[in-house]
């Protein structure tokens, strides 16, 4: 077994961890090492070919491949090393939990173990498969993810199928409804069980409505059909406890059921490492620079919470490498303070779960958050220590599929120091 | 025309347990399945419990083989690297009438001989699975009850068989038994062609055995003989996260009603928690549909033994047919039915095995040898007979030393492609040349575990495609999930190769 | 005759929602847009839409069997589905630089396809 040290360790390639190492080599931090167990840097990005991505951080409508390359060629120019092919396996700490040990196999170097001061951890996340839904019915060939299917697709070239049904309306969901169309293959159609699309209306528009694929809100699949490969689904409406309503269901002939219907952060090596889990997300307890709750380790990107736009997701870890640098360096100030945030009225969570106190200008600090319902109407977004307003912020609505982002303003300090908590809620206007 | 010795029907446990067996002799022996791996039947969707036998009524030929099979499951799982686990498995009683029928269950395995059997109180089994319902007010502890990786050891028996000079063919479909007059002379076969053909043929055998679970009562008759009438019984499974394994050690079973073991729930050998079965009777032989009801009846039922269990651990669902006899059919005794009818001579019948046919298999196979012996057919055992079987190395499972002794040899074990089961791409290469070549996605599954963590296949399946495609020297177009009509693309994307 | 109408603006991944007021074809007003481009979003909207494409494009001699591409700008919305079919039987060679031109004036539209990414060569 090889063992290594460095400065700062990142778990992931994605866009995530590329911007953590590139950081935190600007900040000094001398020995960055990110490691990736796919063939090339990038996460999933590679297999993202639309476009959509950069245009806050690069003011550039990329594709994904165009996103990820620029931030792999400014990691390699900052001096970040990169291992491909390497996977970890585990992290394993000292007995007094003041060190780690990441323990890593690739074909190439064997296992490896790695010491590092700071660790990062970027893993992104996994997509919902149908046997968390327990979809009834059969299990024939061609029940796919549509992640798993984007790669087959985008990268390997090869079709899942010829008739697509969609249950769930995700963006990759959408995405694919869209790709799958343009490679020949029809889509039947697209289900949701929420009454409103779960994606981006911007995806809505141009990959379900631009190519006349049948949407059904309030709608799942209670059936699989085929023993081989599938061969039909029942699709039924449902009530607003998602039981299927009788009376209301539709055979629909196909070969393929896609699913996308959610996405889960890749925490496994993070419980493993004893970092505090937020049942709500499923992601890392972190604070806003992105310090989980065991000292040293740090998170960023899907991992946390699942973010729908790639530019928050660099901003994010920007700030973690910044601070797992400054970990690394020792020049990270022991004395602070922490205030938990609350997710109030119409939030679903907040991210992140505590804020450390003083604000510093040069850090930055964003509360993330997602709503619960959807309102398609004037709302206020309103963030209060303990009932003192902070910020009364207007949206025209608000939506689950839309991540919502508060700066926080370092010239609160003071009025924080007395404070309890922080508290975010959405209301009607 | 090619003539063997004997023709097992079905390549499940039972047919590959007893293809074993005979491996032991100089016969030429061939095993038959119509499935595209072996163990695709009832096999590969059980609770995979190795009973210890206080359930069958004394006397039976089920009480008598649970009890030689469950001995016998240490030696044969060693010899067949094959995952087994002496656990031990509780019938818990939640209630005062339940408690009652402990003394009788206890009585009963008594009565069948069964050692390592203790009664033991509410408070005792809730600290030795502390999840356990707080109405636990007592529970039968068996000692010798167990887990095992059931198409392991189907695919493991297959194997050493194979390496013992078994021929087996699969996606071969017996459609008749042939017979001359008295004598059964083979059968009539139907194979995939290459171009989607059906070739049909004759081939000749001194012995037919059917082994083959659901279908037994179908070749019976097409043998001309009737007596067995098999109605499928479904069981559906709920299967948790490994996370959920924190909550359940062992096996817990409630107190049996009269048409059932009940819904358990037990941890599995590849320390998964399982939910299940409930039972259904249906009428398609096929249909391992699970249905919405039967899902919602197995959590409620799993739910009053271990009230805690977490629904998001969800990562799968299944379904598996019981082989029961129709309560109509002449013989019925609620037995399995192992015998050399009289009415012909060289048929032997493996009808309605159902549980504990999986604990029961390896006395069944030294029960078929021993009655086609008494029948007449000469057995000279083999000098080179080799009880073993090569077993792949398990990445998952070695010492950290062990892996990078592994990656060293062959940097292929260096590459993970399934994350959630550790599982790499050395495996897979391992499993697509074994004895019995995985040469399809789920027959890979069944050898490596690939695939079948938290993420089901999501990320693996593309890798894998490949690397099969590779080895298998394949289109990943003629890929499939099983067999058949179940590929796993339909082509490629572009036109231009 | 005015009516309201609602656009989702596609031009970047913000998703403006905006509601314009429109008598036919012609743009009257408009809110709900963060910046200039979702006005000329509508307007297209409104009389020539179009979208960007992004596909694959088969390559040989390099370590994956296909490049991704993109229209280097909006292609007509209406010809989406024959140009990424044309797409289809196109074969590049490695090694393909990152914006090299795969297909130019791609069906007589004056939009070429670029590639989104650098493939090696690898023999
Ligand atoms: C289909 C899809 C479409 C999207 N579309 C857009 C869009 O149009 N515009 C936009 O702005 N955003 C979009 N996003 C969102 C955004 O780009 C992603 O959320 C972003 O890629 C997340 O980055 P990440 O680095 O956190 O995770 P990922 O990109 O998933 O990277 C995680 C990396 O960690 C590696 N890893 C995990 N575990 C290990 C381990 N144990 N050892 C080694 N390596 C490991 C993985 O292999 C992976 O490479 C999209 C996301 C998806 C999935
Ligand atoms: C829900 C459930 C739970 C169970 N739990 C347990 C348990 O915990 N412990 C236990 O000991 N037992 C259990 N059992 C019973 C056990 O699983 C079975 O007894 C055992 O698997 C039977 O094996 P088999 O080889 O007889 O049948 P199968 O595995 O069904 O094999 C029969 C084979 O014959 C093949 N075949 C059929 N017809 C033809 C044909 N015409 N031509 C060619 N091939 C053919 C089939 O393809 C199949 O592979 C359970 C059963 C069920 C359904
Ligand atoms: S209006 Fe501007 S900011 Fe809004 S989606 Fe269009 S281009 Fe983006």
């Amino acid at each position: 077994m090889r063992n290594l040290r460095c400065d700062v360790l990142v778990i992931g390639s994605g866009p995530a961890g590329l911007a953590a190492a590139y950081q935190a080599r600007e900040c000094g931090a001398r020995d960055v090492l990110v490691i990736e167990r796919n063939a090339e840097l990038g996460g999933i990005l590679p297999q993202c070919i639309h476009n959509g991505f950069g245009v806050r951080v690069f003011q550039s409508d990329l594709t994904g491949p165009e996103y990820v390359a620029r931030w792999a060629r400014m990691a390699a120019e900052a001096g970040v090393r990169t291992l491909t092919r390497t996977m970890v396996l585990a992290i394993e700490s000292s007995p007094d939990g003041a060190r780690r040990r990441v323990i890593a196999t690739s074909g190439a170097d064997g296992m490896l173990a790695i010491e590092p001061t700071a660790l990062v951890l970027a893993m992104g996340c996994r997509e919902r498969p149908r046997g968390a839904l327990a979809i009834p019915g059969l299990r024939p060939a061609g029940v796919y993810t549509a992640g798993t299917a984007q790669r087959l697709v985008n990268i390997e070239g090869y079709m899942p199928g010829e008739r697509h049904v969609i249950l769930g309306s995700g963006d990759i969901g959408m995405i694919m409804a869209r790709r799958l169309t343009l490679e020949g293959a029809r889509v039947e159609a697209m289900c949701e069980i929420l009454p409103y699309v779960s994606g981006l209306r911007r995806n809505l528009v141009q990959c379900v409505m631009d190519y006349d694929i049948p949407l059904h809100l309030s709608t799942t699949v209670i059936d699989v059909a085929g023993r081989e490969r599938v061969e039909s689904v029942t699709i039924a409406q449902v009530d607003a406890a998602w039981r299927p309503i009788a009376g209301t269901e539709r055979v629909l002939p196909c070969d393929t059921l896609l699913l996308s219907v959610g996405l889960i952060p890749e925490n496994e090596l993070s419980r493993a490492a004893g970092v505090m889990i937020d049942p709500v997300t499923g992601g890392p307890v972190v604070d806003q620079a992105g310090a989980t709750s065991v000292p040293g380790v740090y998170a960023a990107g899907n991992v946390v919470h699942v973010y729908d736009l790639v530019d928050d997701v660099t901003a994010s870890a920007l700030r973690a490498g910044r601070s797992a640098a400054g970990c690394a360096c020792c020049t990270l100030l022991a004395e602070s303070c922490e205030l938990p945030v609350t997710a109030g009225e119409n939030v679903h969570h907040v991210v992140p779960q505590r804020v450390r106190l003083p604000l510093v200008p040069e850090e930055g600090a964003t509360l993330e958050l997602r709503v619960r319902q959807p309102v398609e109407k004037a709302v206020r977004v309103r963030l209060s220590a303990d009932g003192d307003v902070l910020l009364n912020k207007r949206l025209r609505y608000v939506r689950p599929s839309e991540m919502i982002g508060l700066a926080l303003q370092p010239e609160w300090n003071e009025r924080l120091t007395s404070a309890g908590g922080l508290q975010v809620d959405v209301e009607e206007a | 025309m090619t003539s063997y010795d004997v023709i097992v029907i079905g390549a499940g446990v039972v047919g590959s347990m007893i293809a074993r067996a005979l491996a032991r002799y100089r016969l030429r022996t061939l095993l038959l399945d119509k499935a595209a791996d072996v163990g695709e039947g009832t096999t590969k969707a059980n609770t995979a419990i190795v009973h210890a036998g206080y359930d069958a009524k004394p006397g039976t030929l089920k009480a008598r083989l649970n009890l030689a099979g469950n001995a016998q499951y240490d030696r044969v799982c060693s010899e067949l690297g094959v995952e087994f686990d002496r656990c031990g498995t509780y019938v818990v009683a939640a209630s005062a009438e339940e408690r009652i029928s402990l003394d009788e269950l206890y009585a009963r395995g008594r009565q069948n001989g069964v050692p390592g059997m203790t009664l033991i109180d509410g408070a005792e089994m809730r600290r030795r699975e502390p999840s356990v319902t707080p109405q636990a007010v007592g529970a039968l502890y068996a000692a010798t009850g167990g887990i095992v990786d059931p198409f392991g050891l189907c695919i493991a028996a297959a194997e050493c068989a194979v390496l013992n000079g078994v021929e087996l063919a699969l996606e071969t479909e017996v459609t008749g038994i042939v017979r001359e007059g008295r004598r059964v002379a083979g059968v009539e076969i139907r194979k995939q062609m290459p171009g989607g053909n059906l070739a049909v043929q004759k081939l000749a055998s001194r012995w037919v055995v059917i082994a083959a679970g659901l279908w037994a009562d179908d070749l019976l008759h097409s043998a001309g003989l009737d007596g067995l009438s098999i109605t499928p019984r479904k069981g559906e499974y709920y299967v948790l996260d490994r996370v959920a394994a924190g909550q359940v050690h062992t096996v817990l079973f409630p107190c049996p009603t009269a048409f059932s073991k009940g819904i358990l729930v037990t941890r599995t050998i590849h320390g998964n928690v399982m939910l299940g079965p409930n039972s259904v009777s249906i009428s398609d032989k096929d249909d391992l549909a699970c249905t919405r009801e039967g899902l919602d009846e197995v959590m409620q039922g799993a739910l009053k033994l271990v009230p805690g269990l977490d629904r998001r651990q969800i990562i799968r669902t299944f379904a598996g047919l019981r082989a029961t006899q129709r309560p109509t059919g002449r013989s019925n005794t609620g037995d399995f039915v192992i015998e050399v009818p009289r009415e012909v001579d060289g048929l032997l019948l493996c009808g309605a095995i159902e549980s504990p046919g999986l604990a029961a298999a390896p006395a069944i196979a030294a029960y078929v040898v021993d009655l086609l012996r008494g029948a007449g057919l000469t057995l000279v055992e083999r000098p080179d007979y080799d009880p073993t079987r090569p077993v792949q190395p398990r990445f998952s499972h070695l010492s950290r030393e062990e892996q990078q002794a592994l990656i060293a040899r062959d940097p292929r074990h260096g590459n993970i492609v399934c994350r959630c089961e550790t599982v790499t791409e050395g495996e897979i290469v391992a499993a697509c040349h074994a004895p019995i070549p995985a040469r399809t996605y789920d027959a890979l599954k069944r050898r490596t575990r690939l695939g079948t963590g938290r993420c089901q296949g999501g990320f693996d399946t593309p890798l894998a495609i490949e690397i099969m495609a590779r080895e298998l020297g394949v289109s990943p177009l003629d890929l499939t999930l099983k067999g058949g009509g179940s590929r796993l693309v339909t082509r490629q994307t572009k036109a231009v190769a | 005759m005015e009516e309201q109408r609602h656009f989702v603006c596609v031009t970047c991944p913000v998703g403006c929602n905006i509601e314009a007021k429109v008598r036919g074809t012609e743009l009257l007003t408009l809110v709900g847009n963060r910046c200039a481009r979702g006005v000329d979003f509508v307007k297209e909207e409104l009389t020539a839409p179009r979208r960007m494409l992004t596909t694959t494009v088969r390559v040989r001699g390099a370590a994956l069997p296909l490049v991704p591409v993109r229209s280097e700008a909006p292609v007509p919305k209406g010809r989406l589905l024959e140009i990424a079919a044309h797409l289809r039987d196109v074969v590049l060679d490695a090694p393909v630089a990152e914006h090299q031109v795969v297909c130019a004036d791609v069906l007589g539209t004056g939009v070429d396809i670029i590639a989104s990414r650098a493939l090696e060569r690898v023999d």
